[in-house]
């Protein structure tokens, strides 16, 4: 392939460049009706428009140039710059646990190329090694890249090659593992990996960022620091997501994988627990644990890999007068499993009960959880909930929603019997059933208030 | 082996050496020795309502402990695109700084405190630094496209500063030569700094994000007053669009100066213009100094680049130390560090700026990077001698130190003694090399500080968070229209209408030129009246008396319209002043009845000069005339204040005497 000399540009910005053979990466200088600009061009994004070309000037700073003004341009230099991320090797140490940090994707794993806004990734244990040198006090660090893929893209394929390649570390013998991953869908993946790898002897550990690597205040290193302590150092060997606790650089949480929740589009404390409190908290000197309940780290190297997953269900959100045709659709393109988020104690209105009740018959299995997020289902107290029961829709209790569609993939993608089915969803593997809510499991505070603010002041969050 | 050595004497004459002088007493010849270069960067806030990425007011502040919760962030360095880490960067991390944000609700949202990707840019910014820039003289830019410039020092949340060109190449006019200005951006402001004590830095979020524009200029001023008349310039034309805000802090310079065969050094934040040339004068010199340092250690050690310190620790008890610092270290359990440093005998008393000397070069860089408290060093060289000959002795044998070397005594907690260390080492290197790439803090006595190693151009990375911002060319018309004119057009103005020139500054800095162009134009008035009126009258009264609520500019043209429809005198408004801008609220009316001016007609006034001439005969100790109109003018100027134009008066009590004394 031959090298692209204007890359991005299109339309009248291509034609001029064309015109004029200036190419991206050459010096130019630019006579416009605006005066005289001089600089490097850059190439463009793809999906800015056609009518402009980038200029890194001389201060660094980039600017635009109107097509439309140029009168004449010339290139009188060609320098094209080369991005590589430093590399330093990994040191060994053998007083130090081994950990494994499987990639895929997602900006803690991930650096920008400023120039083209594409994605390089960083993340060779030299690349890390280089950028978070703290990581070689932690433990001996092996890397591998299982997929690049943004977080959106994370599916049941995913999970399940993610899962078998975890199972055959543990064989092998690692000390903990570490999962870099986009939070958009963090919690999906870590209720996945709890239900797909079971009994691990070792802690399993998904973390992300919110503020990407580039970026000096970024959270991403003291994520990664924090995930590989608990890899490493920490006791409860469970499938966990560790990101930051309170939005400042303080100390990190440690999520049970089936209870946490990306809750706001882009503060660094978005991951909470929900219905109860997290595992526990974590700073670079050790794991601190909340809960008094977790599964302890073993010596042996025995786990238990599901790696299933049937891709045929579906989540619905339900909204008032919603049209039964929606179920129908989904029964007619061949679904096997809903789940539904329903109203309040988990109910949806009357004109869907026959669509219900149609994909009931049809074998579909039908689960309720609720859009209020905490809280059980509860389809006693009015007769709507009854009435659903009776069409065969099963209450998940307390189970996330999230975690009901990736539970009810899993089961499915074990079984057809209904019944089989049920049992697997009912029965908690880590909790994403509780028979109990503690007070504390829901605490959202409201601002404004004089205590809450006397707490917010004393307290940073 | 003794030897006598007065570290005073050296500085004084190292100052000689190398022919510091004074800033009165230097002209052009001294600065084209020393080759003086300086340039500008000129900051000045614009007056919108809200901040430049997202929706919080612009202008409210806080008080330094008043906030409603903190945030604690730290800094750490990222790669540049070419993969290299910045040496700013690099000694921000080195230095381990908690960042702790002071948070304000009312002013602060969660896209200052990074927990938030930006809005959409403020227009109304846009359109205010795009009409700067037109005054400018720049070529404005196709297309706007934020950047991110690097800054870990805290001073911005996110670790950069979203920034974006307007405008390249453009001009201004100072009375003898022209000044090219670089660049001019839009960018956001800071935070403020509370404090930096020891490990913890605190800021303030008030000000962070507040649309900022930084007008460039290239290096071509060649001496201190030529950088104060461009930065006053700059200011004038900045303030002459209405469009910025004024008050402490609203406009702050940075100041870059090198002399020949240094390096371009960066003098922070100088709010008071009047401040620059002694700042930049002594900046100069100090690179001079440290060129001649430069030069005597290089022909004593030969092989410099393999320059390495020594040090040990030492033990309290062993001396008799008696000064206060070190006896509060041992006290704290901190660590007590003696240095060698080969070579540098004289050197760490060797002037470098008034008052200061080589040792504090050294001193305010542990400050900074190794985070140790001042005074955190003394040396053999001290120019208060805080620690007895015999101690040193002592070090030096432990040391075994040469008679060409110089050492350190410095103390701080043990945590923060190997990046102490490394920055003397590197520091000293420097002094081989010579001027070290730095920014500067300044102070009022024309002194400065070191603050920061100068950041490299590779800190500047597009701004994934948002997209280019197309200036189409019939929006940079619209904004062409509504121009007011050159500060130098305005400049030639006053000159043509003999406003006197020591008025200038003042017009200009409060941008009063309109208004007095709308009392010439509207009320017919003398033009250099008006002028005098406002540059001095005017000026006079602001820097005496308080206003009880806020002071409008255009009561001045109230004034003189009362005046003029009253057929009143232009000499009365001396006294209305002082009232009317003591009290804006109050009526000029009521200001008469508060003055007592009481309507009496000329020729009454008048009459009274025989009856008082003949009461000087009588009292006055002098017999001249001058004695006697002098006093006569005193006994009419109340009567007469407002009722007759004074200076026919004076004529009149001239004529009077003159026609007596024929008689």
């Amino acid at each position: 392939m031959s090298e692209d000399f204007f890359q991005g540009y299109k339309g009248d910005a291509l034609t001029l460049l064309k015109k004029y053979n200036v190419r991206v990466w050459g010096q130019a200088s630019i006579k416009t009706t605006r005066g005289y600009f001089k600089g490097t061009i850059l190439p463009r994004s793809e999906n800015d428009d056609d009518k402009h070309i980038v200029l890194k000037i001389a201060t660094g700073y980039n600017i635009g140039i109107d097509t439309k003004n140029i009168i004449d341009m010339q290139e009188d230099g060609y320098k094209k710059a080369n991005y590589k991320i430093p590399e330093k090797e990994f040191p060994y140490s053998e007083s130090l646990p081994n950990v494994k940090l499987i990639g895929t994707g997602g900006t803690i794993a991930s650096r920008l190329d400023y120039r083209t806004g594409a994605v390089i990734p960083a993340f060779s244990p030299g690349e890390l090694y280089g950028a978070v040198p703290e990581l070689a006090d932690i433990c001996n660090l092996k890397t591998e890249k299982l997929f690049a893929v943004f977080s959106e893209n994370m599916g049941p394929e995913q999970y399940k090659k993610l899962a078998i390649a975890i199972g055959k570390e543990i064989e092998n013998g690692v000390d903990g593992i570490v999962i870099g991953h986009g939070t958009d869908t963090l919690h999906h993946t870590a209720a996945a990996l709890t239900f797909m790898i079971q009994n691990s002897p070792v802690p399993i550990v998904l973390v992300g960022s919110q503020r990407s690597s580039d970026r000096p205040s970024s959270d991403a290193a003291l994520n990664l620091m924090h995930a590989c302590t608990a890899a490493a150092h920490g006791e409860i060997a469970e499938v966990m997501v560790c990101m930051f606790g309170p939005t400042s650089d303080e100390y990190g949480f440690l999520h049970r994988g089936t209870r946490v929740r990306k809750m706001h589009s882009s503060y660094r404390s978005t991951f909470r627990t929900l219905g109860d409190v997290p595992l526990a908290t974590i700073t670079r000197k050790g794991v601190t644990p909340i809960k008094k309940d977790f599964n302890p780290r073993r010596k042996d190297k025995k786990v238990t890999v599901l790696p299933f997953f049937e891709e045929k269900v579906a989540m619905i959100y339900y909204y008032p007068n919603m049209q039964p045709d929606m179920i129908d659709s989904l029964v007619e393109n061949g679904y096997k499993g809903i789940v539904i988020i329903g109203t309040g104690l988990g109910h949806v209105n009357k004109p869907l009960y026959p669509a219900i009740e149609r994909a009931s018959k049809k074998g579909v299995a039908i689960y309720m959880t609720v859009q209020t997020l905490w809280g059980y289902v509860h389809m006693f107290v009015y007769d709507t909930g009854r009435d659903l029961m009776a069409m065969g829709v099963v209450p998940a209790a307390n189970m996330l929603p999230e975690v009901a569609y990736v539970k009810l993939g899993w089961a499915l993608g074990q079984t057809n019997d209904l019944e089989k089915v049920k049992e697997l969803m009912l029965k908690p593997i880590n909790d994403e059933t509780t028979k109990r809510e503690p007070y504390n499991g829901y605490l959202v505070y409201q601002g404004g208030v004089n205590e809450v603010e006397e707490f917010i002041r004393k307290v940073r969050k | 082996m003794k030897r006598q050595f007065d570290p005073l004497q050296n500085y004084h004459a190292t100052k000689e050496d190398i022919g510091y002088v004074n800033r009165r007493d230097a002209n052009q010849e001294v600065y084209d020795r020393i080759g003086f270069m300086s340039g500008l960067e000129v900051h000045q806030q614009l007056d919108t309502r809200e901040k430049l990425f997202c929706h919080c007011p612009a202008g409210i502040y806080q008080k330094e402990d008043e906030y409603d919760a903190e945030i604690i962030r730290h800094m750490r360095p990222t790669l540049s695109e070419l993969g290299e880490y910045d040496g700013t960067a690099l000694m921000e991390f080195k230095t381990r700084k908690e960042i702790i944000y002071r948070i304000k609700n009312e002013t602060t949202c969660t896209y200052e405190i990074d927990d938030t990707p930006p809005f959409q840019i403020n227009k109304d910014a846009v359109e205010k630094s795009i009409e700067i820039s037109l005054l400018s003289k720049l070529n404005i830019v196709g297309e706007i496209h934020i950047t991110r410039k690097q800054y870990l020092d805290g001073s911005i949340p996110t670790g950069f500063q979203r920034t974006a060109i307007i405008g390249v190449e453009g001009e201004i006019p100072l009375k003898n030569k022209k000044v090219r200005l670089m660049q001019l951006s839009l960018e956001e402001d800071s935070c403020r700094e509370v404090s930096d004590i020891g490990h913890t830095r605190i800021f303030r979020t008030d000000r962070l994000g507040m649309p900022l524009i930084e007008t460039v200029t290239y290096p071509d001023m060649t001496n201190p007053d030529e950088v104060m008349e461009a930065a006053d310039y700059i200011r004038f034309l900045n303030r002459s669009t209405n469009k910025v805000r004024t008050g402490i802090g609203a406009g702050r310079e940075d100041v870059n100066v090198s002399c020949k065969g240094g390096t371009r050094v960066e003098i922070k934040g100088v709010s008071h213009n009047k401040w620059i040339p002694e700042l930049t004068h002594n900046e100069c010199f100090r690179q001079w100094a440290l060129l001649a340092v430069r030069d005597k250690l290089r022909k004593r050690v030969k092989n410099w680049k393999t320059w390495q310190l020594s040090s040990v620790q030492v033990n309290y008890l062993d001396y008799k130390f008696d000064y206060a610092p070190i006896k509060e270290a041992f006290q704290q359990k901190h660590k007590i560090v003696a240095v060698n440093l080969p070579g540098f005998f004289g050197i760490l008393s060797h002037f470098t700026q008034p008052g200061k000397c080589f040792a504090d070069e050294i001193s305010d860089r542990l400050k900074v990077i190794a985070c140790l408290e001042k005074p955190n060093m003394t040396s053999t060289e001290s120019l208060n001698g805080e620690i007895k000959l015999s101690d040193f002795d002592k070090i030096r044998h432990l040391l075994n130190s040469s008679e060409h070397d110089a050492q350190i005594i410095m103390w701080g907690p043990a945590e923060d003694m190997s990046t102490a260390l490394e920055t003397i080492q590197e520091r000293c290197q420097w002094a081989f090399e010579g001027v070290p790439n730095e920014t500067r803090k300044s102070f009022e006595d024309g002194t400065t500080i070191f603050e920061r190693v100068l950041p490299g151009a590779d800190r500047m990375y597009p701004d994934t968070d948002s997209a280019p911002i197309p200036l189409t060319d019939d929006y940079i018309e619209t904004i062409r229209e509504r121009l007011p004119e050159d500060v130098i057009e305005r400049y030639n103005t006053l000159k043509e209408w003999l406003v006197p020139e020591d008025t200038y500054a003042y017009i200009f800095s409060k941008n009063l030129f309109p208004l007095i162009k709308k009392i010439i134009t509207e009320l017919d008035v003398e033009p250099a009246l008006a002028g005098t009126f406002i540059g001095h009258t005017l000026k006079h009264v602001e820097g005496q008396c308080k206003p009880a609520s806020e002071w409008d500019y255009d009561k001045v043209f109230d004034l003189f319209k009362f005046v003029k429809e009253n057929d009143l005198k232009f000499d009365l408004m001396k006294i209305i002043l002082p009232h009317l801008y003591r009290h804006p609220k109050i009526d000029i009316p009521s200001i008469l009845n508060l003055i007592k001016l009481k309507k009496i007609s000329k020729e009454n006034i008048v009459s009274h000069i025989p009856f008082l001439i003949k009461k000087f005969e009588e009292i006055g100790r002098n017999s001249d005339t001058e004695s006697m109109t002098h006093w006569i003018m005193g006994e009419l100027r109340a009567s007469a204040t407002g009722n007759m134009d004074l200076k026919e008066l004076r004529q009149v009590i001239n004529e009077t005497i003159k026609k007596q004394l024929d008689k």
